[in-house]
């Protein structure tokens, strides 16, 4: 591939002005200020201003710096991972799943461990859905389970196993202090404990999940903001056919 | 500036709410819970844990259910107990804690003679009354909207940092924001803590510790900070006693909350957060209600109504447990849909519709929060619209929006540029709401009633149907909840024909006496 090399952009190309924003906890004074130059300096800016700067109450200080970059990216070399399926629309997922399957799929769904956030999930499984996308449940060949909020993990588990799901997904809200992280990755090592990694489709989402960071977790596939239920029963209904196939 | 509002279906709106919130009690009456009862354990001087961090009052109460009858209530067990050991209740609980003494003998026994446990009782009010008092001398101090901002690092003592912070730059309330999954444990951790997710844990000495962190710093800049946690979840009449005890100034307290958003179960959440109410009537805390949360699952403007419909009831609610207009914090909120045309209009329309039904209480405004994104700048515009509402509208409770809402709890900078933001607009607007009228029969006024008469069409079919049947049909929020479902119901209990909430009897009775001394 053609190297393709990008700087940031404030209004003339390659200027690479990049604009930021932080505290430091420290009083507001010239050292502060040198401290806030010497942070952006060591992120790789250049010709760094410190624009703003003002007191947080005691020991805390606020700053608006400027700053440029020098050494442009190459997109080039970039690894983006994103779910490589091609997203369908609902007719055509419903037109899959009556061609490829002789059964209604099971899709069981929670929002997990302490988390009470319940629109994320209802946005993807419930008859209304979100912004005009329709949830899981009208889905014609497509049997979509709700669980709710507050599921811990295991009892996602034994509800999965006995409705016989197809596809889990999962949703988290709440990451502060990465709670979201450890949650998951509890999920992952009892389907594993139990053997049972390998009948079920799994999938997580939420506001701050990325595919990448569902995979690096084991999970299937992960999706965050902007995506609605087509784009994750395109995803399942094909890894459950090439699941099929390699079974076949 | 003034709407011209429909007084007689405001009328009509309270007179149906007042029947939907009796309903409640005559229910209620007949009922107690394993946290009313551990409250009343609270409130007879027992605190702290066992080595094994179950709290004495929790071991009290296990072990009565396990071994005796519940329904007769705590009072009955600690007054045979201290009269039979002459020793306090809190010796008592820990003689029991470590299955040293046996409550189950008294279960059998006749009516106590209650009055042993009057000197406890009485040193907890005294601490209480005396901390209702230090909050009183300051109250002269207040402006209105008062800013209130929350931490919610998960560690007490970063927490601290930021609310010093926050105070600096001009807060006047801090919120202590809870962990997740607090609301569902069965008792109250004891202790310091440091690790929780999306918020702190409540605990009596977390409450102490920024309580004394505020107290010093109402020394230095000599304006008293009011401090807020949540007398909500399982526990709600037990953290409404700590924060008595430890003088918080406002707790949020609102049973359809857990109800909806954390399914615990109505029964079990209703008599609890009756006591509460009482608990907190007596002690001068102000209650925050969260009717402004309905928004968040549904559409702002076509569930305006169900916001003004639950103040109504909760107002109801609280006016039974004694307590005054002027400690009902009721909730609404700015989350109309910014790519709505006129919604600001809206907005002003639902926040001074509510400033009117409720003219004397401290309504709790909250900032938009659903429509908040990743891009923050535009948070910026949001909050900065929001809070010119709020002074419009005279809002007493003003919780700050912050630009990072739709991503992480707030950065220490995320509440300055809060608190600069609703300085800014006060200053600019201090007396506009005074210059202004509102257009009769104009757009505003034509909303506000609207919202009215559909809030009170709501009521009137709640009170048809009972409150329990309309949560069941998910009025609120479009989330539906059973009478017999959720977390919590096994801690409901009928009370035997000689129960007494002893404490209950004595606050009512002080808040009885208030009202005729006003
Ligand atoms: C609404 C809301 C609430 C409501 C929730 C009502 C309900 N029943 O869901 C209420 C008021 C109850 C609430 C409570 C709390 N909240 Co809240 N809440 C929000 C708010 C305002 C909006 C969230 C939302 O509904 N987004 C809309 C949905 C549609 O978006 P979404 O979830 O991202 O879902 C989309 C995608 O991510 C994806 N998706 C989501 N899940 C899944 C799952 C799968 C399988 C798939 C495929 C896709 C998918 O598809 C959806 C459609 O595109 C956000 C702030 C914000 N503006 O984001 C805070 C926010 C999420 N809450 C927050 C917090 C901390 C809490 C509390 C913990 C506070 C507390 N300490 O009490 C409590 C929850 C307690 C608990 N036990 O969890 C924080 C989380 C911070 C963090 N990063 O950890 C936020 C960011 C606010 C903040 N800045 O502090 N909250």
């Amino acid at each position: 591939m053609n190297k393709k090399l990008l700087l940031p952009y404030g209004d003339t190309l390659d200027d690479g002005k990049v604009q930021l924003s932080f505290s430091l906890p420290c009083p507001c004074n010239p050292t502060g200020d040198a401290a806030a130059k010497a942070t952006a300096e060591a992120m790789g800016l250049y010709d760094v201003h410190v624009v703003h700067s003002s007191a947080l109450g005691e020991g805390f200080s606020f700053y608006v710096v400027y700053g440029m970059r020098k050494d442009p990216i190459d997109i080039s070399t970039l690894e983006v991972r994103d779910v490589e399926t091609q997203a369908m629309s609902k007719d055509e997922v419903e037109a899959f799943i009556a061609e490829k399957f002789d059964r209604p799929l099971v899709f069981i769904g929670a929002s997990t461990g302490s988390d009470a956030h319940t629109v994320g999930i209802d946005a993807i499984m419930n008859m209304k859905g979100i912004h005009g996308h329709y949830g899981l449940e009208r889905y014609k060949g497509i049997q979509a389970i709700n669980l709710g909020s507050q599921v811990d993990n295991e009892t996602l588990l034994e509800k999965a196993k006995e409705h016989r799901a197809d596809v889990i997904l999962v949703s988290q809200t709440v990451t502060q202090k990465d709670i979201h992280i450890r949650n998951l990755t509890a999920f992952v090592e009892l389907l594993e404990a139990e053997g049972e990694r390998d009948n079920f489709i799994i999938v997580v989402g939420g506001a701050r999940i990325s595919h990448a960071l569902a995979k690096e977790l084991g999970f299937d596939a992960g999706f965050g903001p902007k995506k609605y239920a087509f784009d994750v029963a395109s995803f399942a209904v094909n890894a459950l056919f090439d699941k099929m196939r390699h079974q076949e | 500036m003034q709407l011209a509002i429909d007084k007689t279906i405001m009328q009509d709106a309270r007179e149906d709410a007042k029947a939907i919130a009796k309903a409640i009690k005559a229910f209620i009456d007949e009922k107690t819970t394993t946290s009313v009862e551990r409250s009343i354990l609270r409130l007879l001087g027992i605190d702290q844990a066992t080595d094994f961090g179950v709290p004495l009052v929790n071991a009290v109460v296990d072990h009565i259910v396990e071994h005796g009858d519940l329904s007769r209530g705590v009072c009955h067990y600690m007054a045979h107990a201290v009269k039979k050991t002459d020793k306090s209740p809190k010796a008592i609980a820990t003689l029991i804690a470590s299955g040293k003494m046996h409550m189950k003998d008294f279960a059998k026994k006749a009516v106590p003679d209650y009055s042993v446990l009057t000197p406890y009782f009485l040193a907890t009010e005294k601490i209480i009354q005396h901390q209702a008092k230090k909050r009183r001398e300051h109250l002269h101090e207040y402006d209105v909207p008062e800013k209130y901002v929350i931490v919610a690092t998960g560690n007490i003592y970063e927490d601290i940092k930021q609310a010093l912070s926050a105070v600096e730059k001009g807060a006047d309330i801090i919120a202590v924001i809870r962990t997740t999954g607090q609301s569902l444990l069965d008792y109250v951790p004891d202790g310091v803590t440091q690790e929780g997710f999306g918020g702190t844990y409540a605990t009596q000495e977390n409450f102490r510790l920024m309580r004394e962190a505020l107290d010093e710093s109402t020394k230095t800049h000599g304006r008293y900070i009011k401090l807020v946690n949540y007398a909500s979840g399982l526990c709600m009449p037990e953290i409404a006693v700590l924060g008595a005890i430890e003088r918080l100034d406002m707790m949020l307290n609102d049973s359809l909350y857990g109800i909806i958003f954390r399914d615990i179960n109505m029964q079990r959440t209703f008599i609890d957060q009756h006591f509460s109410r009482v608990i907190g009537a007596y002690s001068d805390i102000v209650i925050n209600t969260g009717e402004d949360n309905y928004l968040t699952t549904t559409d702002a403007f076509d569930n305006a109504h169900t916001v003004i419909a639950s103040q109504f009831i909760n107002e109801q609610f609280a006016s039974l447990a004694g307590m005054p207009s002027r400690l009902m914090g009721l909730g609404h909120a700015y989350e109309i849909d910014p790519a709505k045309p006129h919604s600001f209009l809206y907005e002003i329309a639902n926040a001074q519709l509510s400033r009117q039904c409720f003219p004397n209480a401290p309504l709790k405004y909250m900032p938009p929060t659903k429509h908040m994104h990743g891009d923050i700048f535009n948070g910026i515009a949001q909050n900065t619209l929001f809070n010119i509402a709020a002074q419009l509208t005279g809002q007493n409770i003003h919780l700050l929006g912050m630009l990072t809402e739709a991503i992480h709890t707030p950065f220490v900078s995320d509440r300055a540029l809060a608190l600069n933001n609703a300085k800014h607009i006060e200053t600019a607007m201090l007396a506009l709401k005074d210059e202004l009228t509102i257009k009769p029969g104009g757009m505003i006024e034509k909303r506000a009633n609207d919202v009215l008469k559909d809030a009170k069409k709501l009521l009137e079919s709640i009170r048809e149907m009972g409150l329990f049947k309309a949560l069941e049909k998910g009025t609120f929020a479009d989330i539906a909840r059973t009478q017999d479902g959720g977390k919590g119901l096994e801690g409901v209990f009928d009370k035997h024909p000689h129960y007494r909430n002893i404490p209950m009897e004595r606050f009512m009775q002080a808040l009885k006496a208030g009202e005729s001394n006003e």
